[in-house]
């Protein structure tokens, strides 16, 4: 069972304690935006075999969001941090840099 | 490639068994082909087997990473039905199952499809509604499936509790034809099928990248070497976002993983299959006697083909509720595989950006069924440019916002 732990307010907890959010630092296109922009925003995912970053909610205990770097296939965590920022931050890359070194880096 | 009948078998009782041949052939792939099919699947292979019987077109390969029908194919509780809400899906569906009625003669492979009837349980007044009108859709489309109450229920399914405590079956949407097969069967009948027509099915050959030129495919590039094509079908299932990226455009699709278990085998004690939609969980009894039974899909992307164990212990919960004969079983197996998941829970099988290029995918929870109309649909898109049972499934539709929604409609278990 998946492990988490909340950056929030720091608890550990497995996967039933939390809810799923999907794609982590996905950029929004709203009004004024083309159609190619608005569709990649609402239903086109990168869905990587390997490094993900995706958004989780700690449902059933502090009720905040939170981003968690992953690996969808050893489903190792590499780390969590909060979701206030639009792209992982560097101590988030370097943990995973340092496990992955044929990682080709966010983008 | 000599015909199984039951000629074949005395002959063969005669002999020690030793005139039987390999079902398909193992070549090593050629330069060229006109069309490449990515994923020996069931899918992939009756996509394969649809462009010989009735397109002709024979100059055909299937590339496997694995072994054939190895992934979900061989993953899932082999549930064929058609009881579907929106008119495209109903009728690919459709086609499929009724392909599936005589496909054991048309592959000259017995896939011991059961017609043994399904059942969909009514458990909450929404439930109830929401299968009463599949049911008058259903009607207007030409799929023989009924509403019949709790009574007629627990007739047909003496095992069941239909009294509650807490979700007490208010009655059912049953599918008389609709049933089971044999899942492997499915992928070695129509893998023999095209091997006999002279196509190449490549196994233990992982697509390592895919050529494109001007907007338009070259060939892919492989464990055994590069290959060159005209036309190239992506149905790869849960790993179609990795081939997608491999030939440059993304897929409104994630991929989680799904879970099925069965029991130890017991004597017969129910011959339909029962979808406890509300309780999340359905269940058969294989030929075996094994209890097959299915859950809910995990919430995170995941590829590792197996499922957190919550899903297990919720459905199992469930449907000891249900069932209350199986609380004692034991449980043999445990199994998961990764499912592609599109917005609106239907799947895509469309042209893409690149010129050439086809995918067949997004299936999701319940790609079994649909294998011999996908395959029939997806051969005649390939070979004609369109074809009416897939026209609908275009990936336009995300863009356009006309969805296919069977997440709510169908009231399908995810």
């Amino acid at each position: 069972m998946l492990t988490l732990t909340c950056p929030c307010c720091g608890v550990i907890a497995e996967e039933t304690e939390f809810a799923p959010g999907g794609e982590a630092h996905l950029k929004r296109f709203g009004p004024g935006s083309s159609d190619d922009e608005f569709e990649g925003y609402l239903f086109a995912r990168k869905n990587p075999k390997g490094v993900h970053f995706e958004r989780w909610r700690h449902a059933y205990g502090c009720g905040k969001w939170f981003l968690a770097a992953r690996d969808t296939n050893t489903l190792e965590v590499f780390a969590t941090y909060k979701a206030q920022t639009t792209e992982p931050p560097a101590d988030v890359i370097a943990k995973i840099k340092a496990k992955r070194p044929d990682w080709e880096g966010y983008k | 490639m000599k015909r199984y009948s039951m000629f074949a078998v005395a002959r063969e009782a005669m002999r020690f068994h030793r005139g039987w041949e390999r079902a398909w052939r193992s070549p090593e792939p050629e330069k060229r082909y006109k069309v490449i099919v990515v994923g020996a699947g069931g899918h992939g292979l009756a996509t394969a087997y649809y462009l010989g019987k009735v397109h002709g077109i024979t100059d055909v390969a299937v590339i496997e990473k694995g072994w054939l029908g190895g992934g979900n194919t061989g993953r899932n509780t082999t549930i064929i039905r058609s009881n579907y809400l929106q008119d495209p899906s109903a009728a690919i569906y459709e086609k499929a199952r009724a392909l599936y009625e005589d496909l054991s003669q048309d592959l000259n492979y017995n896939v011991m499809f059961s017609p043994r009837g399904l059942l969909m349980l009514g458990q909450t007044e929404h439930e109830v509604r929401g299968y009463k009108r599949t049911v008058h859709a259903n009607r207007l489309q030409g799929i023989d499936t009924e509403w019949i109450g709790p009574q007629q229920v627990k007739d047909l399914v003496p095992i069941i509790n239909i009294d509650g405590p807490r979700y007490p079956v208010l009655g059912a949407l049953l599918q008389k034809r609709g049933g089971t097969a044999r899942h492997d069967a499915v992928a070695w009948g129509y893998a023999r099928a095209c091997s006999d027509m002279g196509m190449d099915i490549i196994q233990k050959c992982e697509v390592t990248g895919v050529r494109t030129e001007g907007g338009k495919v070259q060939g892919i590039s492989t464990s055994k070497g590069e290959i060159d094509c005209e036309q190239l079908a992506i149905v790869v299932a849960g790993h179609s976002s990795v081939m997608a990226e491999m030939a440059g455009f993304r897929l409104p699709i994630e991929s989680v993983a799904l879970q099925a278990w069965v029991s130890e085998p017991i004597k017969p004690c129910m011959d339909v299959v029962v979808m406890a939609n509300t309780v999340h969980g359905y269940m058969s009894q294989s030929d075996k006697g094994e209890m097959v039974i299915g859950g809910g899909t995990d919430g995170f992307n995941n590829y590792t083909q197996r499922g957190s164990w919550h899903h297990v212990e919720e459905t199992t919960r469930a449907l000891v509720e249900t069932f209350p004969i199986i609380s004692r079983l034991k449980m043999l197996r445990q199994w998961g595989g990764i499912v592609d998941m599109t917005g609106d829970r239907s799947p895509i099988l469309s042209k893409t950006p690149v010129e050439g290029i086809f995918v067949n995918c997004g299936w999701g929870t319940g790609g079994f069924k649909a294998i011999p109309g996908s395959g029939y649909g997806m051969a005649e898109l390939i070979a004609r440019g369109h074809s009416p049972l897939t026209d609908q499934f275009g990936l336009d539709r995300f863009k356009e916002g006309r969805f296919i929604d069977e997440s709510v409609a169908a009231g399908v278990a995810h």
